[in-house]
């Protein structure tokens, strides 16, 4: 079951299943040696990302109580849970909040299909396969921004060749459905890709042999995919799914490109840019940070229930 | 039979085409655009009728856009050297040694991954501000280099569970000095998954928005996707759209020749951790 390489030169004590070595008393001085080195390999990604993200969000906590609003700053003052009081009760924050969660419901399902589709394609091609990989790539490659902005143009009347399919007069980046629709078509393009490519490494999982039986069992097409590939790629998907829920909730660079937030489009994310750049209020900011930090905890927390085993992290001790 | 390989083989090739062209038509209609001469942009045609370098020889006559791709470079570059040097050691330990806590650590760098980065832009910002590092490279260095690190230690770790180490025993037991099986032996196994590795955060840091607007003010360290958003066009009345273009088209460059010559490793590196496990 282990992948895991032994270690050069010690004999291989018996692992619990957490990895940790059975009995300090019973722990030679090799085992010993092996785990000051490993702590102190460790040290300084740990220190670096302890330093960076942990801090930080203490501070963000610590921001998030007081009243402190850059263009007054003499009447910082602890306010308690004022802001988030402030924040939950404000439409902004709730708007913001169905926003983003149907951007995320709505992209990260079209891109699972799609993507499915793509792996598919990618798996089963005879032609081309190394240009069509490639292809596919490149828009996972592509900076946000830069494709946000061709979106935008494509979609500009007068400039782009998509609005001009459309009626003249209609700016569809000015309405809020038809923009919330864009914003998912730019997200699903440019994701779609990281999704399809973890797609199929799950489908290299599915033995060639076992679909080639049903084949012959007179499986169809769909009966092999459903039965077969999927229950064996469960664990690719929900890693997948997991990556991708979590990245599209804080989307931020397509929409401030496309819309800046107007016309009812803003996520999460931009209401709490807006808070702390353009109103300078990092007090409400803050509060907003910690909030979305607790949605995304929320996410995972669900995700990683779902997945038991099969989470990401788990497979360490395997 | 020859029939039914022919639709077989032509039904592969269209699906093939509406890939590519799904994939790849954007990228393209975004290049046309930097070629067009302002008289023209607004034609809608998908290849220019009068080719131009018009708009690249706008954007670097102007300090504002050569200032920001020199940020953007020195900036990913360093980002994803600490990164990758800070990840390998960290990941050759998970991979390869036995010590409590390993499990913390990948969930911890999991964690870390999947953290909201507009939740640390307000910290960050005061934090900067306080200790004189805002609008600095060291002020997007620094957390390029933390969001990277998990993602480098993800798929390093993947990689380096594929090392066969015994063959370092080997060359130890056939005379090589420690320094000289890891050099000889493991080195060179290993380098592939950490060139791949580099790639994936160099493009990860070349890549970022968010903090790249919240954490320069000025030209002194705002990369390429942040000046782009703030470009203003040669005059106050024009449309900067074909400066945006080409400045667009010239940060995608790189990007597209790693993905061209490393596509396959690129591959393996973004599938390694998630599904092997």
């Amino acid at each position: 079951m282990s992948t895991r390489a032994q270690p050069a030169g010690a004999p291989p004590p018996p692992e619990t299943e957490t990895g940790q070595a059975p009995d300090q008393a019973a722990l030679s001085a090799g085992a010993r040696q092996e785990r000051r080195l490993g702590w102190l390999l460790c040290a300084p990604a740990v220190v670096v990302m302890i330093a960076v993200t942990a801090y930080p969000i203490g501070y963000a906590v610590y921001l998030s109580l007081q009243r402190y609003d850059l263009r007054f700053p003499g009447q910082a003052e602890f306010v308690g849970l004022g802001n988030y009081g402030a924040v939950l009760s404000s439409p902004f924050w709730w708007d913001a909040f169905w926003v983003t969660l149907f951007i995320t419901a709505v992209s990260v399902a079209i891109e699972l299909v799609l993507g499915m589709g793509l792996a598919l394609v990618m798996h089963r091609t005879i032609f081309w396969r190394g240009t069509v990989r490639t292809a596919v790539l490149i828009p996972y490659g592509i900076v946000t921004v830069v494709a946000a902005f061709s979106w935008q143009y494509a979609w500009t009347p007068e400039l782009g060749y998509l609005a001009e399919l459309l009626p003249t007069g209609e700016a569809p980046l000015t309405e809020q459905w038809s923009a919330l629709w864009l914003i998912i078509l730019a997200e699903v393009w440019k994701t779609t890709p990281f999704m399809a490519l973890l797609l199929l490494a799950g489908l290299a999982l599915v033995p060639e042999e076992t679909l080639k039986a049903a084949m012959v069992d007179g499986a169809t097409a769909w009966q092999r995919f459903t039965k077969i590939m999927l229950p064996l790629m469960k664990p690719a998907i929900l890693v997948a799914l997991l990556f991708r829920t979590l990245d599209a909730f804080r989307i931020f660079d397509n929409i401030y490109i496309l819309t800046a937030g107007a016309h009812g489009t803003g996520s999460l994310s931009i209401l709490g840019y807006d808070n702390l750049f353009t109103a300078l209020n990092l007090g409400i900011g803050s509060a907003i940070s910690v909030l979305i930090f607790i949605c995304v905890g929320i996410i995972a927390f669900t995700f990683v229930k779902l997945f038991g085993a099969a989470a990401p992290g788990a497979e360490v001790k395997r | 039979m020859a029939a039914v390989g022919k639709t077989h083989a032509t039904r592969w090739v269209v699906l093939n085409v509406v890939v590519v062209l799904y994939a790849l038509f954007p990228v393209w209609w975004i290049v046309a655009l930097s070629f067009k001469d302002p008289g023209t942009l607004t034609d809608g045609d998908y290849i220019p009728r009068d080719w131009t370098w018009e708009n690249y020889r706008g954007i670097f006559a102007t300090a504002e856009f050569t200032r920001a791709l020199i940020n953007s470079i020195g900036i990913a570059l360093i980002a994803t050297v600490i990164a990758v040097v800070l990840g390998t050691i960290a990941a050759y330990a998970v991979a390869r040694l036995r010590f409590p806590g390993k499990r913390v650590l990948i969930g911890m760098s999991l964690l870390i991954a999947m953290f909201p980065p507009i939740s640390l832009v307000s910290p960050l910002f005061n934090i900067e501000r306080f200790i004189g590092i805002f609008d600095t490279w060291i002020g997007l260095i620094i957390p390029y280099m933390t969001f990277s690190l998990p993602l480098a230690i993800y798929t390093l770790s993947a990689f380096f569970r594929e090392i066969p180490w015994d063959l370092e025993k080997a060359a130890k037991v056939d005379g090589a000095t420690p320094a000289q099986a890891f050099r000889l032996v493991i080195a060179p196994l290993a380098a592939p998954g950490v060139f791949t590795t580099a790639i994936l955060v160099f493009i990860f840091c070349w890549n970022d928005f968010l903090f790249a607007i919240s954490l320069t003010s000025t030209e002194s360290a705002r990369t390429v996707p942040a000046a782009i958003a703030f470009f203003t066009g040669s005059s106050q009345f024009q449309q900067p759209t074909g400066s945006i273009a080409a400045a667009a088209v010239v940060i995608t460059i790189p990007i597209i020749v790693f993905v061209l010559l490393f596509q396959r490793r690129i591959v393996a590196g973004l599938t390694s951790g998630a599904v092997k496990g």
